[in-house]
């Protein structure tokens, strides 16, 4: 009886445990030397529905305001600043995809697109688009599940 | 994928993003205003922009067909109404003294204005801009306690008459002597990446201009355009509103109107601009 309450209370205490340890926070976000960060933020599998609609929402990834997707032509207003996405899910693996995502400097040095995993190091950081100063501690752009759903969208992108 | 094919893909990829980035525009237009007034909407960039552009364009280049013909005649320029209630204001008494601006200045003594302010005060050792200038004739000429605000839609009307009169002048202001230590911090802001999206304005001016963001076609964020009526709003806007508007879409922190920085960085993106004509008021979506 005592044995079994222990072994009980240690698979909770385990279990409990990763859950809490799943979501990586930006701060703790391990990037290789080639900028890919092999980890899933979350142990949660990315859903591609849910990634397309942070692509193509403003408030939310508004990846579209940048890059031209021929899949998304649906959505108006595609930008040219970044290449187009087609065939990237061919190009890049899930580590790659993640790491320019989270934080594209890594990858890119010097890179315009913004780093959607990143919490500090900001020059006169706003509170979202009002023009004030932000007050308290930063959200990263994105949350962790948001990216590893853009990561699974991305991934079905395999066609040039 | 190894790197050096990553690479190789991510040039491709860039360089076909550039090439047709010029596409949308009616690039080789040229602006005759009222098919008397010439406009240099594009011309060599002047010698401090040395290896960052070689030539630089008005804003109105970037603009569509039909916004381009409203500025070529002054009939289809809304801007021309607000210029029209600025010069009434030129002529109206105001103030404890009960003088207009008219008494004082004939308004074709200030043509060459808007080509060139901001621009070094001696007096008051420091760069002002037309508007500030404005400002010290009420509160130092007029005996005026509340000067117009700097966005005002009076100093809206009056700057948008003071930019109409120097029409098809050539953007010039100095950025030398006395103005260079203002010029400099208006640069060094320039290329600042603000805001956790980490811009500046060169990324989106000088890196990117002809692409698209979205639905905007970019421009080298010139101000020889300014005022500007906007067709979004219906109305004029001023050159640190703009600014202010860019940088708060940086999700920054933005610097206020008539500030010590967007002062300097009026001066700098002026300087940007010299060789361009002054085209206020302009019209853009
Ligand atoms: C402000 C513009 C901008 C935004 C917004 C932006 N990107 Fe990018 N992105 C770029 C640029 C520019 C590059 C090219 C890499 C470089 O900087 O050298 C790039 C590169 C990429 C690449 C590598 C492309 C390839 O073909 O190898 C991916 C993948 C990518 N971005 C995905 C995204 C996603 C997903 C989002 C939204 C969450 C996004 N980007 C938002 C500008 C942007
Ligand atoms: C009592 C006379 C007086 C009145 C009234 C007056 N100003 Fe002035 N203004 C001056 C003087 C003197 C200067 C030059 C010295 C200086 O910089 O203040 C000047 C300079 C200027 C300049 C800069 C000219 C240049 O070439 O650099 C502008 C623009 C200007 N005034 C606009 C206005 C406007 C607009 C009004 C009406 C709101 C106005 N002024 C009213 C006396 C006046
Ligand atoms: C994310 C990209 C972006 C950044 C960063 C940005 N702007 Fe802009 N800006 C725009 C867009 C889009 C427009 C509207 C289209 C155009 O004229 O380029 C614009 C317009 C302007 C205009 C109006 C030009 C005209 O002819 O009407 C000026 C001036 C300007 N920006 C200055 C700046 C300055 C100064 C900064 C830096 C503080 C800056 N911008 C940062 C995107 C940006």
């Amino acid at each position: 009886m005592f044995t079994r309450h222990i072994i009980l209370a240690a698979l909770l205490g385990v279990s409990a445990g990763t859950t809490q340890a799943e979501v990586v926070s930006p701060s703790a976000v391990v990037v290789n030397e080639y900028g890919e960060i092999v980890q899933s933020l979350t142990g949660i599998a990315g859903d591609p529905a849910r990634g397309q609609e942070v692509m193509t929402t403003r408030g939310l990834g508004n990846c579209i305001a940048c890059h031209e997707v021929t899949a998304l032509q649906d959505y108006p207003f595609h930008g040219e600043v970044g290449p187009s996405l087609d065939g990237v899910g061919a190009r890049w693996d899930e580590a790659g995809l993640r790491g320019i995502i989270a934080n594209a400097k890594a990858m890119f040095p010097g890179s315009i697109m913004p780093s959607f995993y990143k919490v500090d190091g900001y020059t006169r950081p706003g509170d979202a688009y009002t023009g004030k100063a932000a007050e308290g501690a930063l959200e990263p752009l994105l949350a962790a599940q948001d990216i590893e759903d853009v990561v699974a969208y991305l991934l079905t992108l395999t066609e040039y | 994928m190894n790197t050096k094919s990553k690479i190789a893909t991510i040039a491709v990829a860039l360089g076909m993003a550039a090439s047709s980035s010029i596409s949308h525009a009616d690039e080789d237009a040229d602006l005759v205003v009222n098919g008397e007034i010439e406009m240099v909407v594009r011309t060599a960039a002047p010698a401090h922009l040395e290896g960052a552009v070689s030539t630089i364009y008005s804003g109105w280049v970037f603009r569509s067909d039909e916004t381009q013909a409203m500025q070529a005649d002054d009939f289809d320029n809304p801007g021309m109404l607000f210029v029209e209630k600025g010069e009434q204001l030129f002529n109206t008494a105001m103030g404890a003294d009960g003088q207009s601006c008219a008494s004082c200045h004939q308004s074709s003594d200030l043509t060459n204005v808007r080509a060139t302010y901001p621009q070094w005060d001696a007096e008051h050792s420091e760069v002002q801009t037309v508007e500030m200038q404005v400002r010290e004739c009420q509160t130092e000429q007029m005996g005026m306690e509340e000067p117009w605000g700097i966005n005002s839609g009076d100093m809206l009307d009056i700057t948008a008459f003071i930019a109409s009169i120097g029409r098809g002048q050539i953007v010039d202001v100095a950025i030398d002597g006395p103005a260079h230590e203002t010029w400099e911090l208006g640069r060094e802001i320039y290329y600042t990446r603000f805001g956790q999206l980490e811009l500046s304005c060169a990324n989106c001016h000088e890196e990117n201009y002809g692409n698209r963001i979205r639905a905007d076609h970019l421009s080298q964020g010139q101000i020889n355009g300014f005022p500007t009526y906007r067709l979004k709003n219906a109305r004029l806007n001023g050159v640190q509103n703009r600014f202010r508007g860019c940088v708060r879409d940086t999700r920054a922190e933005t610097y206020g109107i008539g500030s010590d920085e967007f002062v300097a960085l009026e001066l700098y993106v002026a300087s940007r601009g010299n060789g361009l004509t002054v085209e206020g008021p302009s019209v853009r979506n």
